[in-house]
C-alpha cells in the first residue's frame, strides 16, 4: 500500500476562512456582536431556513430562529423531534455559574475545556462557550426543566471527570431528556404559531448548491418513500455525531453521518474525522448479536470506584474480595483526580489493566464500578435520588442489582468530536450551510469533558447560530427562494434517486446490518481506543474490500415507495464505510497522540500520550476530491494566545 | 456468556401491508434464542434470517434502546410493552420468557393511532396536543438568573416525576376508550407544579383538553389501565391533578 493516501491543500486563513474576531479571547464574542449586520424584523420573515435535526441543537435553534421571525423548516427522520438522541443523555449539563462556590468561573470552564480537549481546539469558540454557559442554565430553568435542587429551593451541582469544581447541573439521569424536552417545547410553541414547520419521518439525502451556495435539500418521506425538494435560504445541518460508525456504540441506533458525509461529498471540509470518543462507563457486550452498548452515565464516578482483584483470574465473588486484594488503579495511577480522571485516560486505563490480564471473567473485557462503599457511607436514599435510575437501567439489562453487586464496565464508542469543519459563525465551507451541535468539529478538540455537549449543542443553537446566520443573510436581502424546478433541484434528486436504484439492484445476499458490524469490528479493533501505523494501514485495506464487497453483495429487499427500513440502513452504512475510511486516514496522518487519538508510536515512557505540538497543532480539515482520488488535507492552524498548552496531566 | 441455555420460542407476529390492508398474524419459529438478547434483538435476529431468505422484515421502530425516546413500543401477549411493570419494549430481555413459550406482538391499537406498517404506528396526534400549550412562553435572552426564584426541592422533584413521561402512547393503547388522559395530565401536572408554568396556566388546560378531543382521544373512565402499562411510573394522581386545573381555569371564568 504505497500509494498517497492524500494530498496536501492549503493552510487556511484564520480572518477570512475561519473567521475569528480581533481582539483578546474574552472580548471577542461581544465585539462580533456589536459590528455583526443586522437583518430587520421585517426582512427575517422573507427568510427562509431549514434546519435538519430536532436534537438539542437543531431544536434550540429552530425555536430561537422562529423566534426571531425566520420561517424555519426543521426535518428529522423520527417520528416526532421529541425522540432525537439528545433525549438519551444522562449525566448533566456544565455551566460557569459558580453557584458552590468552589472557585469556577468562566476562564476555569474555559481552560479546563481546552485541556480536556488536550490543546486541540479553536481558543475563540471555547472561551465563547463557556461565556455563553449560565444564560442557557437561566432559560432553561425559565421554561420549566426541573434540574435537581437542594432542599432550599435552589440549583444543585455535581462533578464530571477531568474537573475539580462542582459545575454541572442535572435532572437524575435524564438531563437530555428534560433539556431536550424543554427546547421541544419551544419548537411546539413556534409551530403553533406557524413559524416553523415540522416533517417528521423525512430523511434527508442531500443538499441542493446553487452557484455553490448551499439553496435546499432533497429528501425522502420515510412512509411514500417519495423524493422531495425543499428551498431555502440558507441550510443548518444539526444531525448529530457518526458514532455508529463502529456499529455498536452508546449512540441511538439510527443516529448516522449521511447528511454530513452528503455534504463532506459536496465540498464541505470534514474537520478531525479521527477524533471518537471512547466512554469508559459502558455494560460490557455480553453477546454477538447485540445491538447497542448502554452507557452508564459518568456521573456515578462521582461517588463510585472502579477496581479488579489484585489476582488474576480471581472467581471469587466481588463482594467477598476484601479491600486489600482489589487493585483501584484509577486511584493509584492518578492520585490527584482519581476515579474522575477525563474519559480517555479512564478509557485506556481500563483496557490496560484488560490486556494485563486482570479483566473480569468470562470475557476478560470488564471491570467493576462499585458504589456500595458509597451506599454505605451515605445511605441509600441519598444515593438513590442521584442514580436511582441508571441503577434500574442496569438491573433491567444485566439481571443484577448495583445495590447489592458492584457492577461491571467496559469501554464503548459514545461521541465524536470530529465533524463537518466549521468557521467562528459556524458556517462551513459551503456558503449557506452551517453545522451545529455535534454535526460540527468545533469545541472539543481531541477529547470532550463529560457534560459539555449538551452545554455546546445549547449554545449554539439558542445563541450562537442566530447571530451568526445574520451575517451571511444579510448579505442577501430581496434574494427570491430558489426555484425547486431548477437544474439544480432536478439534478441532485436525480443523482439521489439513482443511488437508491443502484442499493436495490445489486441485489445480492447479505443484510446491510452485517456489513455494518463488519464495518464496527473493523473499526474498534484497528482505529479504536489505541492505534498504530500499522493496525490502521491494515483498517484501511479492509475497509475498502468490504466497500467493494458491499456494492456487490447487499440485500436491499422490498421497493422504495414504501416504508423500506432495509433501504435507510443500506444508505447509511454505505456511507459510514467511505466515513470509515477517511476516520482510518486522519489518524494515519496524525502523527502523535493526543485526547482521545491514541497512537502507539507516540507516547512517553509512562505510557502516556505523546502530543506533538510543532508539527500537529492544526485542525485538519479533509476536502472531497473526487470517488478515486486522495482526500485533499487543509490545515487550520491553532493559535494559542490566551493559554499555554501543557502537558495535559491528572496524576 | 454463550454456555446459558437457550430457547425455543413461536412468534405470531402482526404483519399489515400499510394503512389500507387488513393484517394478519404470521407466526414463526424462532430456535437458540439468548436470555442474553432483548426482545428486539431478537426480532433483529429473525429480521436478517428473513432478509436472508429474500422475505420481508418485520417492521418496527425503535431508537435509544434503553427506555427513553419512547419510540419502540407494541403489544406483547395483550400487555402493551410486555408484562414487566415500568419496562419499554427495548428494555424487556429474553430472561423473562419461558423456553417453549408462545408470544403474540401486535401494534398498539387505537383509532388515533392508524397501523403504517406492521408494528409501526403513526402517533403525531400525541403531538398535535402538546403544541397547544404545552410550554412555557418566555423568549430567548430575556431569562432571569436560575436561582432568582426558589422552588421546594420537593415540587421540583414531584414536576419532574411527571415530566418523566416518554410520550409512548402506551397508556393509549391500554385504555378501554383510547384515552389521553394520563399522557395530557402529566404535561400540565409538570407545569402546574412549577411557579414558571403559573402565568399561562388556565389557557393551558382549556387549550389542551380541547385539543385532546380535537384529535378523536376518547375520555377518561378511571379504569387505571394506563398507569398500570406506563412504562414511567406516571401516577394516575396526575388526571385528578389535571382535573383540578380544569376546575380552577373554569371558577377564574376562563
Ligand atoms: C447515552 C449518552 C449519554 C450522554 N450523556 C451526556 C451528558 O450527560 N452530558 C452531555 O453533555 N452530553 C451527553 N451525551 C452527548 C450528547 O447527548 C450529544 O452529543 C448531543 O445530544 C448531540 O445533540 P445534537 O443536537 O447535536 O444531535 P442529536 O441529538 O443526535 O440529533 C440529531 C438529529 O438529527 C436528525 N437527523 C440526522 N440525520 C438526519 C437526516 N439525514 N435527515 C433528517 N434528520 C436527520 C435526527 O433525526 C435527530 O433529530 C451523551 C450521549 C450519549 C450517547
Ligand atoms: S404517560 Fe406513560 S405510557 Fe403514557 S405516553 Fe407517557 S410514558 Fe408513555
Ligand atoms: S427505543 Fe427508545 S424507549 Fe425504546
Amino acid at each position: 500500500m504505497m500509494e498517497k493516501l492524500w494530498k496536501d491543500g492549503r493552510t487556511l486563513d484564520l480572518e477570512t476562512d475561519s473567521r475569528i474576531p480581533d481582539g483578546p479571547v474574552e472580548e471577542k464574542w461581544t465585539r462580533y456582536k456589536g459590528t455583526v449586520p443586522l437583518v430587520s424584523p421585517a426582512n427575517k420573515r422573507r427568510f427562509t431556513i431549514i434546519v435538519v435535526g430536532s436534537g438539542l441543537a437543531g431544536a434550540s435553534a429552530s425555536a430561537t430562529l422562529a423566534q426571531l421571525g425566520y420561517n424555519v423548516l426543521l426535518f428529522t427522520y423520527h417520528d416526532s423531534p421529541r425522540r432525537a438522541h439528545s433525549i438519551a443523555a444522562q449525566g448533566g449539563i456544565n455551566a460557569a455559574k459558580n453557584y458552590q462556590n468552589d472557585g469556577d468561573s468562566i476562564w476555569r470552564l474555559f481552560y479546563d475545556t481546552m485541556k480536556g480537549g488536550d490543546f486541540r481546539a479553536r481558543e475563540a469558540n471555547v472561551y465563547r462557550l463557556a461565556e455563553i454557559s449560565p444564560q442557557i442554565i437561566d432559560y432553561s430553568v425559565a421554561i420549566g426543566v426541573p434540574f435537581a435542587r437542594e432542599y432550599g429551593g435552589l440549583l444543585a451541582n455535581r462533578s464530571f471527570g477531568g474537573v475539580l469544581v462542582q459545575r454541572t447541573f442535572y435532572a437524575r439521569g435524564q438531563t437530555g431528556q428534560q433539556l431536550l424536552l424543554g427546547a421541544i417545547s419551544q419548537v411546539l410553541r413556534w409551530w403553533n404559531e406557524g413559524r416553523i414547520k415540522i416533517f417528521p419521518r423525512h430523511e434527508v439525502l442531500d443538499i441542493v448548491l446553487i452557484d455553490g451556495h448551499a439553496k435546499g435539500i432533497i429528501a425522502r418521506d420515510l412512509i411514500t418513500g417519495e423524493l422531495k425538494r425543499f428551498a431555502a435560504h440558507a441550510v443548518v445541518l444539526a444531525t448529530g455525531g457518526y458514532g455508529n460508525a463502529y456499529f455498536l456504540s452508546t449512540n441511538a441506533v439510527n443516529s448516522n453521518a449521511t447528511a454530513i458525509w452528503r455534504a463532506y461529498k459536496r465540498g464541505a471540509y470534514f474537520g478531525n474525522p479521527c477524533f471518537v470518543q471512547v466512554h469508559p462507563t459502558a455494560l460490557p457486550e455480553t453477546h454477538e448479536y447485540q445491538s447497542k452498548r448502554t452507557l452508564m452515565s459518568e456521573s456515578l464516578r462521582n461517588d463510585g470506584r472502579v477496581w479488579v482483584p489484585r489476582k488474576k483470574g480471581d472467581t471469587r465473588h466481588p463482594n467477598e474480595i476484601p479491600h486489600e486484594e482489589r487493585w483501584y488503579f484509577l486511584e493509584e495511577w492518578y492520585p490527584a483526580y482519581g476515579n474522575l480522571v477525563p474519559r480517555d485516560v479512564a478509557s485506556r486505563a481500563i483496557k490496560r489493566v484488560c490486556d494485563m490480564g486482570y479483566g473480569l471473567p468470562p470475557t476478560g473485557r470488564a471491570v467493576y464500578l462499585d458504589l456500595l462503599d458509597a451506599i454505605k457511607e451515605q445511605g441509600k436514599e441519598r444515593i438513590d435520588a442521584k442514580y436511582g435510575n441508571l441503577f434500574e437501567m442496569y438491573e433491567k439489562i444485566t439481571g443484577e442489582s448495583p445495590w447489592e453487586v458492584p457492577m461491571k464496565i467496559y469501554p464503548a464508542v459514545h461521541y465524536t468530536m470530529g465533524g463537518l469543519w466549521v468557521s467562528y459563525e459556524l458556517q462551513t465551507s459551503i456558503p449557506g450551510l452551517f453545522a451545529i451541535g455535534e454535526a460540527n468539529f468545533s469545541d472539543h478538540g481531541a477529547n470532550r469533558l463529560g457534560a459539555s455537549a449538551l452545554m455546546q449543542g445549547l449554545a449554539d443553537g439558542y445563541y450562537i447560530l442566530p447571530y451568526t446566520i445574520g451575517s451571511y443573510l444579510a448579505h442577501r436581502l430581496g434574494e427570491k427562494l430558489p426555484d425547486t424546478e431548477s437544474e439544480e433541484f432536478r439534478k441532485t434528486e436525480q443523482e439521489v434517486k439513482e443511488r437508491i436504484e443502484r442499493l436495490i439492484s445489486v441485489n445480492g445476499k447479505t443484510p446491510p446490518d452485517e456489513f455494518h458490524m463488519k464495518l464496527g469490528h473493523i473499526l474498534w479493533d484497528k482505529v479504536g481506543l489505541s492505534r498504530s501505523k500499522e493496525s490502521l494501514l491494515q483498517a484501511l485495506e479492509e475497509i475498502r474490500e468490504l466497500k467493494k464487497e458491499f456494492w456487490k453483495d447487499v440485500k436491499v429487499v422490498g421497493d422504495a415507495n414504501t416504508i423500506n427500513q432495509e433501504l435507510e440502513k443500506a444508505g447509511r452504512v454505505a456511507d459510514f464505510i467511505e466515513l470509515g475510511e477517511l476516520i482510518t486516514i486522519d489518524a494515519l496522518h496524525r502523527e502523535e497522540s493526543c485526547g482521545a487519538h491514541f497512537r502507539e508510536e507516540y507516547k512517553t515512557e509512562e505510557g502516556e500520550p505523546l502530543r506533538r505540538d510543532d508539527e500537529f497543532a492544526y485542525v485538519a480539515a479533509w476536502q472531497y476530491n473526487g470517488e478515486d482520488n486522495p482526500p485533499i488535507l487543509n490545515k487550520e492552524p491553532l493559535k494559542f494566545e490566551a493559554i499555554k498548552p501543557t502537558v495535559r496531566s491528572y496524576k | 456468556m454463550s454456555e446459558k441455555k437457550t430457547m425455543r420460542l413461536t412468534l405470531k407476529v402482526w404483519r399489515q401491508n400499510g394503512p389500507q390492508d387488513q393484517g394478519r398474524f404470521e407466526t414463526y419459529e424462532l430456535d437458540n434464542v439468548n436470555p442474553d438478547w432483548s426482545f428486539l434483538e431478537m426480532l433483529d435476529i429473525l429480521n436478517m434470517k428473513l432478509v436472508r431468505e429474500g422475505k420481508e422484515p418485520i417492521a418496527f421502530e425503535s431508537d435509544c434502546r434503553e427506555g427513553i425516546c419512547g419510540t419502540c413500543g407494541f403489544v406483547i401477549n395483550g400487555r402493551a410493552h410486555g408484562h414487566l411493570h415500568k419496562t419499554t419494549v427495548c428494555q424487556l430481555h429474553m430472561r423473562h420468557f419461558k423456553d417453549g413459550e408462545t408470544i403474540v406482538i401486535e401494534p398498539f391499537r387505537a383509532t388515533a393511532f392508524p397501523v403504517l406498517k406492521d408494528l409501526i404506528i403513526d402517533r403525531s396526534a400525541m403531538d398535535f396536543i402538546l403544541k397547544r400549550g404545552g410550554y412555557i412562553s418566555v423568549n430567548v435572552g430575556s431569562a432571569p438568573d436560575a436561582n432568582t426564584i426558589p422552588v421546594p426541592k420537593h415540587n421540583s422533584d414531584r414536576a419532574f416525576d411527571f415530566a418523566t413521561c416518554i410520550g409512548c402512547g402506551a397508556c393509549i393503547a391500554a385504555c378501554p376508550n383510547a384515552s389521553a388522559a394520563l399522557f395530557v395530565s402529566a404535561k400540565i401536572t409538570h407545569l402546574a407544579l412549577l411557579p414558571q408554568g403559573h402565568p399561562e396556566r388556565e389557557k393551558r388546560v382549556d387549550e389542551m383538553l380541547t385539543a385532546m378531543e380535537e384529535q378523536g382521544f376518547g375520555g377518561c373512565s378511571n379504569t387505571y389501565a394506563c398507569e398500570v402499562e406506563c412504562p414511567k411510573g406516571i401516577s394516575i394522581t396526575g388526571i385528578a391533578r389535571a382535573n383540578l386545573e380544569y376546575w380552577r381555569a373554569k371558577l377564574k371564568g376562563n
